[in-house]
């Protein structure tokens, strides 16, 4: 059980069997009195937002969370599978969960997998990661006063911005965190 | 600016600046203020028991402005080292305090913002005006829906009434008092002569901000010893560290303390009155 003091933003909490996690947070005393939290929650699994005041008295629930290290393997057309690098056990995780990163998944990566209740939740893709482009327009030189950047397709049609100077072949770094160019790694 | 001009205001008062210690055997036992620990002893969370041994030892009005620390207490508003400034006179009660911090708060608008008021809580507050009274039992009839405060310290709900639907309508446009505290929230409080429930203890609103906290002083050397006793039960119950009783500063209190009246004052949450600023965080030169 939390302690009314433990609650900050970030905290994953459970309220009635339900997994919330803490994104605002106010901290009020009046004076002499006794300390109130207010927090805004949103649910871990449908993004549904609350706003819940604690006393400094009230315990809270930790939610049974488990996080793994577990490698992407493929995708069998409707799951992703993962797996345990130490048990070899193997783990399905439904596109709703992995959602617009599986454009960002590549082969063995090393992916951290959150549980809630023994149920995969969420997956934390590493930071960034490399991937060619496959498809983009040569960059127009003396262009750069309207345009900085322009469209370029990953290997499964997925498109993002690109600086002008990158050209279809080179490989590219990308932050998992925004979607977004980062850097370029290698030359075609 | 803002400590030059207090310390200018009561220095002209004849107000005598003094310091007390800040690492102590024995922080004011208080139902909900916890003290950090410093080795054996304490860091204080308020110079109050050592400013009124003072007053037992005749200096009759003296100020302090430093630090104080209070653990667990981080937020928008608050911060777990802050600056107090407290004030005490001899033979005077929480009336005198609020003649006396009405005159500062009118110095300082004259000299910071040349009387035109303080913009702060979302409008100018003016402090040169008619201050609006309010007694605590009045706010809960007009703000509480029905509850009172007695049920609501029963329910344990006191503070978010207070925080939720009192402390939004307070201060606006002019500083309000909130005065006449029932004695649970008052410790260190006089009880009203005329009703025993009731405490002489009154807290400064600006803009929906508390700043201030007065009290005419308990010298009942008995009723202070029965009340940190109390605490010290509470605290105990609720799994909280139980602090030493302050013999000296009973003893004090035995030996005879003048009826006398003392305030405290968050420096940094006047100064973010006077700045116009939204968080504590704004008004200090480094916050944890």
């Amino acid at each position: 059980m939390f302690n009314a003091s433990d609650l900050r933003k970030g905290l994953k909490i459970e309220i009635d069997g339900e997994p919330w996690i803490v994104t605002e947070f106010d901290f009020c005393k009046p004076g002499k009195g006794q300390a109130l939290y207010r927090c805004r929650l949103k649910h871990m699994l449908n993004g549904n937002g609350m706003d819940r005041t604690f006393r400094s008295v009230d315990k809270i629930d930790k939610p049974d969370l488990m996080q793994k290290d577990m490698m992407y393997s493929y995708c069998d057309g409707v799951n992703y599978v993962f797996m345990d690098p130490e048990t070899y056990e193997e783990v399905l995780v439904g596109s709703d969960v992995i959602g617009d990163q599986s454009h960002f998944l590549i082969e063995e990566a090393n992916c951290e997998v959150l549980f809630y209740r023994e149920k995969p939740v969420e997956v934390t893709l590493p930071t960034f990661i490399e991937k060619e482009i496959v498809e983009t327009e040569p960059g127009a030189r003396g262009d750069t006063a309207t345009n900085v950047t322009k469209p370029a397709k990953l290997d499964d049609g997925y498109e993002i911005q690109v600086p002008l100077f990158v050209n279809q072949g080179d490989v590219v770094k990308i932050d998992t965190r925004t979607g977004q160019y980062s850097e370029r790694v290698s030359k075609a | 600016m803002l400590t030059r001009s207090i310390r200018g205001f009561f220095h002209e008062r004849h107000f005598l600046e003094i310091d007390t210690p800040v690492r102590l055997p024995a922080p004011a036992l208080e139902d909900y203020i916890d003290a950090e620990p410093a080795g054996p002893w304490y860091l204080r969370t308020s110079p109050e028991l050592h400013m009124k041994r003072l007053l037992v030892a005749g200096y009759e009005r003296i100020f302090q402005i430093g630090p104080c620390f209070r653990q667990g207490e981080r937020g928008r508003l608050h911060l777990p080292e802050f600056t107090m400034l407290e004030w005490y006179r001899a033979w005077s009660d929480y009336r005198g305090m609020l003649s006396d911090t009405m005159d500062l708060l009118r110095h300082l608008d004259r000299t910071l913002n040349g009387g035109s008021g303080c913009e702060f809580g979302g409008g100018t507050v003016d402090v040169q005006s008619e201050w609006q009274e309010l007694t605590v039992d009045e706010a809960f009839a007009e703000f509480a829906d029905g509850v009172s405060a007695g049920e609501a310290i029963a329910e344990g709900t006191f503070e978010s009434v207070l925080v939720d639907r009192i402390e939004p309508h307070l201060g606006h446009g002019r500083p309000t008092i909130l005065k006449d505290y029932p004695v649970a929230m008052a410790a260190l409080a006089r009880p009203k002569e005329d009703d025993a429930g009731r405490a002489e203890r009154w807290e400064l609103y600006i803009g929906g901000l508390e700043l201030a906290n007065a009290y005419s002083e308990l010298t009942d050397a008995t009723e202070q010893r029965r009340r940190f006793e109390a605490t010290a039960e509470l605290r105990r119950r609720e799994g909280r560290d139980v602090y030493p009783l302050d013999v000296p500063f009973l003893e004090a209190l035995e030996h005879g303390m003048p009826p006398s009246g003392g305030i405290a004052l968050g420096v940094d949450r006047l100064a973010m009155v006077f700045a116009g600023a939204d968080r504590i965080d704004d008004v200090v030169a480094f916050a944890p």
